[in-house]
Order: structure tokens, then C-alpha cells, then sequence
């Protein structure tokens, strides 16, 4: 079988040939094979990165998807010990049994234990806990014509930071150790309750996120004049009583990709509208099972071909502190006057926690990300966007981004150096030749 | 909680299947060629759940190798409630038309060996009076395809095979169940064309396998679809079937 895979967002739409391989000692021989016949090539987990970091220049991966087997688990510690290929779903299914939770998850629980680290990525605990690499005790790295190097604070050290939120530039991962948090049960307790401005949102959030665990809030990216910056605010806690166990609802799925998106702003103010209008004014609290909370789009899998053949790129950015009111409120009303966007459309505030990779997204400040399906209105409407964001000292999300121009990129992560002169040189994606040249 | 024999433990469909018997907390013997493999699975049933799990190295080839294997495993379980044979290659066909010693070589590993094994596990479960056999054979075996006939036929001695051993087996409460997977996405069917929404995940196959089992199903047909397909292609008369090149 000869496999083609996109990005999350289907854009660039750049079919990649992935190249599998079953077995942890195989690694090595399918690398050199893909390098000696197309140059270079890219590790690629399960696809969910959105824009093109996870897309080769030469079209070829190295899928390792299929490298999805546990090696060691401790229950008595909280320690996972796995292939890269296996996601982030698959180890919750074995731990949540046993009491142990994700200590940091993004908000699909889809993605490989490789592209997590690749990807650096956060959750709504990034005020409490940092990212996924915080919580990383070490990892296999394999670079071109090498043997297999273990990376971990102590071992290899400039490597293990430089493959944290390294983009699969550093070589292919292969297995990772990862420390689990204990749970007393799998739901979640929750509260919710919505907000009429921007100035509600930061206000809410300065007073509950330090009281909570879990920490989001849903935008309305639509809404102009006096509903500018409405929302839904919500935090959540792990359930003292409750019962551990793994969600089994069946999942829906996306069947086809129609040709055009089903998104468009007829649906979106109608979703939005009726979104706000759901939830309560005054917080009230909720108790229910971990899925919902942490993953709602993982309910439709395949939900990315909603957006048409053209696909979606996403938009995030994070805004310091001391600009992140100021800039957030400018980038809503850009965003609102453009009449795009879409329904997915989240604020997070992040922490000071610092993430031992060299190129990690999250700064202490306010997370923006939202959805918009392709066309070419983006352009200019990004261009004003990555303005506001450069001005207020912010940057973008490079596992979501498709757009942004390489002297903004190489500004806002100035460590591009540190990770170019440690990038296997058999490695190298879409995304970073379009950043560094 | 089941004892489990698999024999070809590192194939993608075997895998499948284990990991689900891992999860109710089953014990393993595993049986296959690669000892790296091996200790690979077993570390992964080990997280997944299994109680226990042995690991013992062979070729299938290997006849005289069978009963020291057999004596290890019961060893190590003392009863077997399913047997699961699940080793096996894909021969080029090509070069089985070119080789005689190629062409006897792999149905030595698609179809001797099985019937081998077979032979050996079935005079334990007649003593035991209960279990399963489950042989995984292929929808290959159940027409000769020029593409691949000396795959088919060792497959197709196979199932005629178990349905000969079931009939025998029914009498002491023993079950053989004949599983037919389709096109199955595993490295033995890497890099061939196969028409993309007929492939199936192990994983797919694996639970169908494990139901199957559960429910004593007698020819098991894997995704179920393939019945279908079948009864049509089993139809097809010859003066056309002999013109088509599947």
C-alpha cells in the first residue's frame, strides 16, 4: 500500500508519500532508504498539525504512526515508556484504569506521543503545568547515519531541547518516557458561565485560573459593537469521586470532503448566536466524563474535511501579558469586521511555566486560535493580523501555521539558530525552509 | 481471562488480537522466527494488561521443532483455550512459477506448516475436550487467481483442512474456526496495489477475529463484507474467470 497523508488543514495541499515501517529496529534502514532516493525527508505522526511543519519539501515521510507499542509502564509511578507512534487516546485508554491522567494534553487526544514532543504542545493546564515537554523524562532520537541517541535533561541535553518543540528537525523520535499525573476520577467537574466582553474574559480569568486546573474560553469571533469579545468561560477540575474509566462512546464520522466548506457565515452566526445563548450568565457548575471536556471535536473524527476540498488554515498567536488585552481586543475587531473566522474560536491565558525546548509556542500571556476556511481573502486579512501580533511582541503557533513570514519567525523565536545548527540535515519540512530564507 | 497459543505472535493481525486478549488479562505464549519481535509484543501485551506472557522462538518451517514448542507451551499455560496460527508470507508469485524450490518453500510456510502444527495442536485439544483453533487462511484460498494461485492453494489446503479437522473436533467439544481476512494494510501486503477503500486496519480485523471466536463462528470472513465478494467471485463461472486477470 503506497499512502498518502495531508495536514490537519488540508492546506498547502501537498499529498505526502508516507513511507511506514512496523518495528522499532527498522527505523533506521527506511530513513536512509527515503534520504538516499528523494534527498530528504520529514518524521510525520498521525497528521494532526495543521498547516505545513509537518509536510516534507521532498514529499516523503517517515510515517510512524504504526509504531505503537508500549514498552514499559509503571503504575506505581505514573511512568509511561512507548513507541512514538502511539497516541496520546492509546495511553489514556491503559492509565486512566489505573488512576493516571495526561499531565498536559492539547485538545486532541489524536496525536502521537512523537508529534506531542515535536509539537511542544500545551493545554488548558499550561498555567499549572507548562507544556507536554515539562513533563517529558526523555526520549530515542534518531538522526541520519547514527546510532540511536537517548535525550533527556541529563543525556545529550543541547539535543533534548532542541527536539521539544524541534518540528522533527532533529531526527526521528522513536520512543518516549513520559510522566503521567495521578487522578481520582475521570470526569470532570466543571463551570461555566459566559462573558460579555474582553474585559469580563481577563477579569474571570485572573480570578478562577489560579483556583483550577483546567483553564478555557470559547469566542465569539463574530460578534460586533456591543457583543465585542462575548464568550464562554469555563475551568475545570478533576473529580474527587467519579469513577476511572475510559470513554467508549462511539464516535461519528466525517464520510466525504464535500467541494465546498460547510462552514460559511450564514451557518457561523447562526452556531455562534445560539453557542452564547446556551450558556448560562450566572457559572454554573457541571460534573462529566473527561472526553467532552478535553476533546469535543474528537466526537466526529475526520471533522477537518467540513472545511471543503480548499481546507482551513488555523490562526493562533500569543500575546504577552502586558499588551494582551489591548492587542486581543484589535485583533477581534479585525477579525469581526473581515466578517470571517469560524466557530472554533478559543482564549487561553498561559503561564510562566518555561518549557525546557528551545522553540515552545506558550509565553506568559493570552492564546488566540481560531479556525478560518481557505480562500484568498486571507491573505490581507492575516497580514493585518500578523501586525497586531508583532507589534504587541506576540508570535504564532508553528504546528498551526501555513502563513506566517519568516522575518516575524525568525524575530519572535530567536533559538531558530540554536535549532538550525542541530536540524538533522537529512530533515527539513515546508514550513522551515519557507521561515529561515 | 483466556491462555492463549499464537503462533506468527508478531504479525500485524495476531498483534491485533492479542492486545485485545491482553486487555481482559489473558496469558500468552508467543510463538514466531524474530526473538527481538518477540520481545517487543510481549512488552506491549505485558502494558496492555496480560497476566503473563511467554515467549518462545521458531521457525513454522521447522517441523521437528513443533512438539518441544508444544511441550514448552503447556509448560507454561498447562491448558490452551485458544490456539491462534496466524504465521505466514507472501510468496511472489512470479518467482514461485520460475523455481520449483521456491514454489514448495512457501507452501511449505503457508500450508504445511499450518497443517503440521494443526495436526500436533489437535491431538492435545482432543484430550483437553474444550478450546479453539482458529487458523488464519485467506479469501486467497478460495478461488485460484493467476496473480497469486500458489498463495490460494496453500490457503485453500488450509480451510478444506480445518473444515475436515472441525468435523472431527466438533464430537469433543473443540472448535476450529477458519478466519478469511481481505486486503489487510501490514507490511506482508506493503507496496502492492491494493484498491484502497477494500483495505482493511488490523485493528478492524483483529476485533472481528476476537468476536468470531467468542461467538464459535465456523468460516470467518474478515471485514464480513468479503462474504459477499466472495459468493460473486466463487460464482464467476470459469471460460470467464480463466479471461480475467485478478
Amino acid at each position: 500500500m503506497t499512502d498518502s497523508r495531508y495536514s490537519w488543514g488540508r492546506y498547502p495541499s501537498a499529498p505526502q508519500n508516507a513511507h511506514t515501517c512496523s518495528w522499532r529496529s527498522e527505523v533506521s534502514d527506511l530513513m536512509s532508504r527515503v534520504i538516499a532516493d528523494h534527498g530528504t525527508t520529514l518524521p510525520f505522526g498521525n497528521g494532526r498539525s495543521y498547516g505545513d511543519s509537518c509536510l516534507a519539501t521532498s514529499d516523503q515521510v517517515v510515517q510512524l504512526r504504526t509504531l505503537d507499542r508500549f514498552i514499559e509502564v509503571d503504575w506505581e509511578h505514573g511512568v509511561v515508556l512507548a513507541e512514538s507512534g502511539v497516541t496520546l487516546a492509546e495511553i489514556l485508554a491503559l492509565s486512566i484504569p489505573k488512576g493516571w491522567f495526561l499531565s498536559v494534553t492539547p485538545g486532541t487526544q489524536f496525536v502521537t506521543l512523537g508529534g506531542a514532543i515535536a509539537n511542544d504542545v500545551h493545554g488548558k493546564n499550561h498555567h499549572l503545568r507548562g507544556t507536554f515537554g515539562n513533563h517529558v523524562h526523555s526520549f530515542g532520537l534518531l538522526r541520519h547515519g547514527q546510532d540511536l541517541l537517548t535525550c533527556s535533561l541529563s543525556e545529550n541535553p543541547e539535543l533534548f531541547a532542541a527536539t521539544i518543540g524541534g518540528l522533527g528537525l532533529t531526527g526521528v523520535i522513536t520512543w518516549a518516557k513520559i510522566q503521567l499525573m495521578p487522578i481520582k476520577s475521570s470526569q470532570i467537574d466543571s463551570t461555566v458561565v459566559r462573558f460579555d466582553s474582553l474585559a469580563e474574559f481577563f477579569k474571570l480569568s485572573a480570578e478562577l485560573d489560579h483556583q483550577h486546573e483546567y483553564s478555557v474560553a470559547w469566542i465569539d469571533c463574530l460578534a460586533q459593537g456591543a457583543k465585542t469579545g462575548r464568550g464562554v468561560f469555563s475551568v475545570g477540575d478533576h473529580a474527587s469521586y467519579g469513577s476511572l474509566s475510559v470513554e467508549k462512546r462511539k464516535k461519528l464520522q466525517m464520510p466525504v470532503t464535500p467541494p465546498l466548506s460547510l462552514i460559511n457565515n450564514l451557518s457561523l452566526h447562526a452556531f455562534n448566536e445560539a453557542y452564547w445563548r446556551v450558556h448560562p450568565a450566572t457559572p454554573s457548575r457541571r460534573w462529566g466524563s473527561y472526553e467532552p471536556f478535553f476533546y469535543p471535536l474528537d466526537r466526529v473524527l475526520d471533522w477537518n474535511r467540513i472545511y471543503g476540498r480548499k481546507g482551513f488554515q488555523q490562526y493562533q498567536c500569543v500575546i504577552p501579558d502586558a499588551a494582551a488585552e489591548v492587542a486581543m481586543n484589535e485583533l477581534l475587531a479585525v477579525i469581526a469586521a473581515s466578517g470571517q473566522g469560524s466557530f472554533l474560536a478559543v482564549l487561553k491565558r498561559c503561564g510562566d511555566a518555561v518549557s525546557p525546548g528551545l522553540l515552545s509556542f506558550p509565553l506568559p500571556g493570552t492564546s488566540l486560535a481560531l479556525d478560518f476556511p481557505q480562500k484568498a481573502e486571507l491573505t490581507a486579512l492575516f497580514k493585518r493580523m500578523d501586525a497586531i501580533v508583532h507589534q504587541a511582541g506576540g508570535r504564532l503557533y508553528p504546528a498551526k501555521d501555513a502563513h506566517m513570514n519568516g522575518s516575524d519567525f525568525r524575530q519572535a523565536y530567536p533559538a531558530w539558530e540554536q535549532l538550525e545548527a542541530l536540524r538533522d540535515p537529512s530533515l527539513i519540512s515546508r514550513f522551515w525552509k519557507r521561515v529561515i530564507s | 481471562m483466556k491462555k492463549v497459543l499464537i503462533v506468527g505472535a508478531t504479525s500485524s493481525i495476531a498483534s491485533a488480537c492479542a492486545r485485545l486478549w491482553a486487555q481482559q488479562g489473558s496469558e500468552f505464549f508467543l510463538v514466531a522466527r524474530n526473538a527481538e519481535k518477540l520481545e517487543q509484543t510481549r512488552a506491549d501485551l505485558i502494558a496492555q494488561g496480560a497476566k503473563s506472557v511467554t515467549v518462545h522462538t521458531m521457525d513454522a518451517v521447522d517441523f521437528s521443532a513443533h512438539p518441544s514448542m508444544l511441550e514448552s507451551c503447556l509448560a507454561a499455560l498447562r491448558q490452551i483455550d485458544i490456539a491462534l496460527i496466524a504465521h505466514g508470507t507472501l510468496p511472489d508469485q512470479k518467482a514461485c512459477e520460475g523455481d520449483v524450490q521456491v514454489a514448495l518453500k512457501e507452501f511449505a510456510n503457508n500450508g504445511t506448516s499450518v497443517i503440521a502444527l494443526l495436526t500436533l495442536l489437535a491431538n492435545h485439544f482432543e484430550q483437553q475436550h474444550c478450546g479453539t483453533l482458529a487458523v488464519i487462511s485467506s479469501v486467497a484460498g478460495d478461488r485460484g487467481r493467476p496473480s497469486n494461485y500458489l498463495y490460494g492453494t496453500a490457503k485453500a489446503a488450509v480451510s478444506t483442512f480445518c473444515e475436515g479437522l472441525r468435523a472431527r473436533m466438533f464430537k469433543v467439544g473443540v472448535h476450529v474456526i477458519d478466519i478469511k481476512p481481505g486486503f489487510v494494510d501490514t507490511p506482508m501486503t506493503k507496496g502492492l496495489p491494493l484498491p484502497g477503500p477494500l483495505v482493511s486496519k488490523p485493528e478492524q480485523v483483529g476485533l472481528r477475529i476476537v468476536k468470531g471466536i467468542e461467538r464459535k463462528v465456523d468460516v470467518l470472513y474478515a471485514p464480513g463484507f468479503w462474504a459477499v465478494i466472495m459468493l460473486i467471485i466463487k460464482n464467476v463461472p470459469n471460460f470467464l474467470f480463466k479471461r480475467a486477470n485478478l
